[in-house]
């Protein structure tokens, strides 16, 4: 870890302003992420803007019926919220199968988006990678590949994003506020956060340099039925080898996102049109134009038997 | 550099840290309270885990500077071998450990997981998000899921929580 | 003392201690935080300065050039230790690869040098800046493409790597019923929970190391020819151990790497290896292939059997001996066995918990099974139908004690075996397939000398003293309740000092011959010191009795501790072991069931229950011995499940480096899990007449659990772990 200089923050304005007067600076909150990859030099920030202080740690009625929960909400405090549970129960289950109680106790909301990929060869600052260090190339290109993604990779990169919580925000339609070092605010859509890799893996998502998400915001409840299956090998404390969240309606429409497959959230609305003709017809189109490697094709399988094992449950 | 001061087994600690210092190393390193161990350093293990304000967390994935002014529980301050925690008892009558390594760990997650279900707070497996969460087996195993013990204690680490909790094993 | 002929009846079978399950003496020192491991020893150096190791970024190759310029000028540096520096170093006589590297590079992480700083954070900063050019050179990785050219590997002892009995093959090609089937399975790691850790400190040239190691002697040796040191010098204290399963037999470069910081630094120096280093740095359990064939006729008795393993290991390195179950396990006149290593480029490959029959098990259970299906008998009376109870590669041997059959049967009994439905995939339970499995198990029973010495004062309290090592295993509890048995006190009065190599030479803890051996130990210690207490006190040593404090003769009675009112009594002894193990074949038996249950979508495998059945000679302590058990059985459940250490084959390392990305069993996956120990004594092994538990306990389940998937639907995997993947293909329709 290299050394860095730490500042506690306490209002929107002087996280931007620190941020805006040093261009290695990175936010901290929950940290279970950053320190992580501060330890291996994957992040070598100079400086560390704690932004704990900034009281964006509630969960608030929204003008349209939905809710605003803080950037800094913890992943245990909002699964654990009571409306979270009622109303949108896709996201707390999908909280609840990440990570372990401990992580899940730190994560804040916003630092689950901005979850780094899990690639080992991303870990291995032995190894060549171009998220860590673009133009050195991808060694997970024709090597261990079980894990990575099916769809939506390039030739650059075949990551997948981690998060569980991050899928059922795609499906719920979330949108992410931000503040931007010059103090303007914008809404995101949660479908525009996260990038596809193409030619800059490293490029992540859409936020620009300095940029702090202050909240995100859920759409007034739509009902139906909420479940989240992540699939994996070991039955807690593992990442999903792919997952499944859906929101599906008395008549059979619905929502769908899958995780594990692509370097973000991979929901496809024209896939979810099928959803009354069953899991095979939505997969199809979801997965339309995979390029799996010979170890992960079996996701493409496990996300259609996935599905249709979630369509099953929701008729009950 | 940066100071810090904060509470720790209920005693005021004050330390002068490098920013890198992660919780862990303080604890182990600094302030010599070395229950709490590292085993991984990456969050992937939970042998770390501490009790900060009520709640468990990994103490390396934490920097001991982000904690000015909060409150510490560690291994060493939930009993003494002379007086050990109702947990710590129970963990021992049940042989719920054998090197010894991650129970410190254990026993931490282990009581915050009590809490945790009279709180209210569910699980991955809880069956209805809108009920209180039980106390089941089920339930103890996936909240524990964090800690992984390598020597395979964890059939007799359940049985332990569960007397712990009030409940026939 | 000299174990030469079968044990009578002796002071243990009071059995007043012994065999009563007794919660482990430092449980409160290891639930509490208070017991101490290698890095914590605060108080025997106050000021150390922290070693951070650098691996190397290749498998294979040459350094060309190194730069620690800028490592030198980072803040806080003391020293840096690379090959070029260190001096001329020797290798220890368990190490097959060098512990630093340089300029040979022999496998990746392996390392090629130590930074000391003066904290921790320093040290692992400046870590980052040494820089290092490799010429990497082409290596091997891949066991398949290594196979044909595997060389047959020499014997050691008794352990040869080919044997044969009759004529197997004609006797397999006129069977009426065959088998052929090949298993593979992977690369494993430890993965024990405290890293490689040690903390080095000098005086003069005499060098203590507080490490965590599980061979004291093996290891001391190991520092001295590494370092260049008289023995005498090297000086190692190990009392507690955060796990080792094999990984922690063998000194290891955070000690080496300590030891040499600490001499360039000038100061104590501590070094645990980071996690991501581990598994490529350390030994691991080598990837097998495995041909198994079996001949029966149609009664279900075999009447060939052969077993073939392939595995790959550095050069002078050792192969996976898969097949040493298969020459001892069932009856049949035709046999064969070969072993094969392929020279590979992948780290060391070493002993892990239960090295050769862990793997072999997996593979010749799963065969078993396919065969009883095959001659459509059921699995338990198969096993049955072919006990022998003589080494069937040399019937002249009996086995000492040997219960498999009793295991079996008591197990199907206890389990509900008679419910499992012989035809698989019939039986649902709502969204799961279910289904059981069984297997045997079976490990060998190892004799090794072992020494301890005991202390006797005047308050009557007991001090034992033996290089041995816990690792969990239980070693403090079951010594203490051995010197308690002997010296009739209770508990309590007694102290049980392990770990330091200024004690008594011990057997150690390793292939599950530690509990057996080092209590035998501790035992011919405590007779020397009965006939010391009795001839002190002017008894007849041969008709004292030691109880509750008092020893009695005839008559007269006294205080134990009156025989030490005027000092101290000592008294050393080793056991030392004759022939038994050649006239009789020593093992443990056991028998694995399980039923689990396996999504019918997502081919997601989730355990139910699992029983094991083990007879393992006298049970010294069943709490203790129940826990090696439900260890093993979850080690097993990774092994089955999810353990593989992926190989990269292009790069030549093991891609899922941190226990993040090789997956061990979590609280989530592990039921209740039940063990029952037949009462067994067995007078060849020792006068503990105790054996070994703690391996008995992996040796099969994991064959159990693929044996059980298989009942469950129908699909028989023979590639280890048994991930969805692998099952998704042949499931049926959700």
């Amino acid at each position: 870890m290299k050394s860095f200089t730490y500042e506690k923050v306490n209002s929107a304005e002087a996280a931007a302003s620190a941020a805006a007067s040093n261009s290695n600076a990175k936010f901290i909150a929950g940290g279970t992420n950053l320190l992580d990859l501060m330890k291996l030099e994957i992040e070598t920030p100079s400086h560390l803007i704690d932004v704990n202080g900034l009281g964006f740690d509630k969960i608030e009625p929204a003008p349209d019926g939905g809710l605003r929960i803080g950037a800094l909400v913890r992943n245990t405090t909002l699964a654990a919220d009571a409306r979270i549970r009622r109303d949108y129960g896709l996201l707390s289950r999908a909280l609840l199968a990440g990570a372990s109680g401990q992580l899940r106790n730190k994560a804040t909301t916003a630092g689950n988006l901005l979850q780094r990929t899990r690639c080992p060869y991303f870990y291995d600052t032995n190894q060549p990678c171009n998220k860590r260090s673009p133009g050195s190339g991808c060694a997970a290109i024709g090597g261990v590949t079980r894990q990575h993604a099916v769809i939506g990779a390039s030739d650059a990169c075949i990551a997948t994003h981690p998060s569980d919580m991050a899928i059922a925000m795609r499906a719920l339609d979330a949108t992410v506020q931000t503040v931007r070092p010059d103090g303007s605010t914008r809404d995101i859509p949660i479908a525009d956060l996260h990038r596809l890799p193409g030619d800059t893996p490293h490029i992540e998502t859409t936020l620009t340099s300095g940029e702090l998400i202050t909240s995100v915001t859920l759409p007034k409840p739509v009902g139906g039925t909420h479940i989240y299956r992540k699939v994996r090998d070991r039955a807690s404390y593992a990442f999903a080898l792919v997952s499944v969240g859906a929101i599906v309606q008395r008549d059979g429409t619905g929502r769908v996102a899958v995780g594990g497959v692509a370097h973000k959230p991979w929901r496809v609305e024209a896939a979810e049109a099928e959803m009354p003709r069953g899991a095979k017809a939505v997969a199809a189109r979801l997965l339309e134009g995979a390029r799996p490697t010979k170890e992960n094709a079996f996701k493409l399988s496990l996300v259609e038997r996935t599905l249709g094992a979630v369509l099953t449950e929701a008729k009950g | 550099m940066a100071t810090l001061s904060f509470s720790v087994n209920g005693e005021v600690r004050a330390l002068k840290l490098d920013t890198r210092t992660t919780l862990l190393d303080a604890l182990r390193e600094h302030l010599h309270l070395t229950g709490t161990k590292k085993g991984c350093d990456h969050g992937q293990c939970g042998a770390c885990t501490v009790i900060v304000g009520g709640q468990r967390i990994n103490s390396c994935l934490t920097l001991a500077v982000m904690h000015e002014g909060e409150s510490v529980t560690t291994i060493e301050g939930l009993g003494t071998p002379e007086h050990m925690h109702p947990m710590q008892a129970a963990f021992v009558r049940h042989d719920g450990f054998q090197c010894g390594y991650c129970t410190p760990g254990q026993i931490c997650s282990a009581v915050a997981v009590l809490d945790e279900i009279k709180a209210g707070i569910p699980s991955h497996v809880t069956g209805d998000l809108n009920a209180a969460p039980h106390l089941t087996n089920t339930e103890l195993r996936e909240r524990m899921s964090g800690n992984i013990c390598r020597c395979g204690a964890y059939s007799n680490i359940a049985e332990a929580i569960t007397e712990v909790a009030g409940r026939p094993a | 003392m000299k174990f030469d002929t079968p044990a009578t009846t002796n002071p243990i079978d009071q059995l007043k201690v012994i065999g009563h399950a007794t919660s482990r003496i430092d449980g409160p020192l290891k639930t509490t935080g208070r017991a101490t491991y290698a890095y914590e020893w605060h108080d025997r150096a106050t000021n150390p300065a922290y070693g951070y190791i650098v691996g190397s970024a290749i498998a294979k190759g040459r350094i060309a050039s190194m730069d620690l310029s800028r490592a030198k000028a980072a803040p806080g540096v003391i020293a840096i230790v690379t090959s070029e520096n260190a001096g001329k170093l020797g290798k220890g006589n368990y190490n097959t690869a060098k512990l630093l590297g340089g300029p040979e590079i022999d496998h990746y992480h392996q390392a090629v040098a130590v930074v000391v700083a003066e904290t921790f954070e320093q040290a692992r900063s400046a870590a980052q800046l040494v820089k290092v050019d490799y010429t990497a050179t082409k290596g091997s990785f891949d066991l398949w493409a290594g196979r044909d050219g595997a060389a047959k590997p020499p014997g050691r002892g008794d352990n040869q790597p080919d044997t044969t009995v009759g004529d197997f093959s004609g006797a397999f090609a006129s069977a009426p019923v065959q088998l052929d089937a090949t298993y593979t399975t992977p690369d494993q790691a430890h993965a024990m929970m405290e890293p490689h850790a040690s903390m080095a400190a000098w005086e003069g040239d005499k060098l203590t190391l507080w490490t965590s190691n599980q061979m004291i002697a093996w290891t001391t040796g190991d520092v001295a020819k590494t370092l260049g040191l008289p023995k005498e010098n090297v000086r190692l204290i190990s009392p507690f151990i955060g796990g080792g399963f094999g990984g922690k037999l063998f000194l290891r470069a955070d000690a080496v790497l300590a030891a040499l910081g600490a001499r360039a630094a000038n100061r104590p120096v501590k070094v645990a290896m980071q996690r991501p280093l581990m598994f490529n740095n350390t030994t691991h359990r080598p990837a097998t292939i495995q041909r198994i064939r079996i001949g029966a006729n149609r009664d279900g008795k075999i009447t060939a059997i052969g077993h073939e393993s392939w595995s790959g290991n550095l050069p002078e390195g050792r192969p996976e001996t898969a097949v040493n179950q298969t020459r001892l396990l069932y009856a049949g006149e035709n046999r064969m066995t070969a072993m094969r290593l392929a020279m590979l480029d992948l780290p060391e490959g070493n002993a892990m918990r239960a090295p050769g029959e862990a793997p072999g098990m997996m593979a010749l259970e799963i065969a078993m099974d396919e065969m009883a299906e095959r001659l459509g008998i059921d699995p338990v009376e198969f096993r049955a139908r072919n006990d022998t109870q003589v080494d069937p590669e040399h019937p002249n041997r009996p086995f000492s004690q040997r219960q498999l059959v009793e295991c079996m049967r008591i197990g199907a009994e206890r389990f509900g075996w008679s419910k499992r439905h012989a035809e698989p995939g019939k039986q649902r339970d709502g969204r799961w397939l279910v289904g059981m499995g069984v297997a045997a198990a079976f490990r060998n029973n190892l004799l090794m000398k072992s020494g301890a010495r005991v202390r006797l004062d005047g308050q009557g309290r007991v001090t034992v003293e033996t290089d041995m090592t816990d690792i969990g295993t239980g070693s403090y509890t079951i010594i203490a309740q051995t010197a308690a048995e002997m010296m009739g006190v209770p508990l309590e009065k007694v102290v049980v000092r392990l770990g330091d190599s200024s004690f008594p030479v011990s057997a150690g803890s390793g292939g599950q011959f530690g509990a057996n051996n080092s209590t035998s130990g501790v035992y011919a210690a405590c007779v020397k010191l009965r006939e010391a207490v009795a001839q002190k006190l002017g008894f007849n040593s041969a008709d004292a009795a030691f109880v509750d404090g008092q020893v009695s003769s005839g008559n007269r009675s006294a205080p134990l501790g009156q025989a030490a009112s005027d000092g101290e009594l000592t008294a050393e002894d080793s056991i030392e072991y004759g022939d038994l193990a050649k006239t009789h074949q020593q093992s443990t038996f056991g028998a694995h069931f399980v039923e689990l249950g396996v999504d019918v979508a997502t081919a997601e495998i989730r355990i139910r229950r699992m029983l094991a059945v083990c007879a393992a000679g006298r049970i010294l302590n069943p709490k203790t011995a129940r826990s090696q058990v439900i260890g093993a059985m979850t080690m097993g459940v990774g092994a089955a499940l999810m353990e593989e250490l992926a190989v990269d084959k292009r790069s030549g390392f093991f891609v899922n480096h941190d226990l993040a990305g090789y997956e061990v069993p979590v609280h989530a996956d592990i039921p209740h899990q039940d063990t029952i120990f037949l009462d067994e004594t067995d007078p060849m092994s020792s006068p503990m007449k105790a054996k070994g538990i703690a391996e008995l306990g992996i040796c099969g389940v994991a064959a159990a659990l693929a044996n059980a998937i298989y009942n469950a639907t129908g699909i028989r995997v023979r590639d280890y772990p048994i991930t969805l993947d692998k099952l998704l293909d042949h499931m049926p329709d959700a």
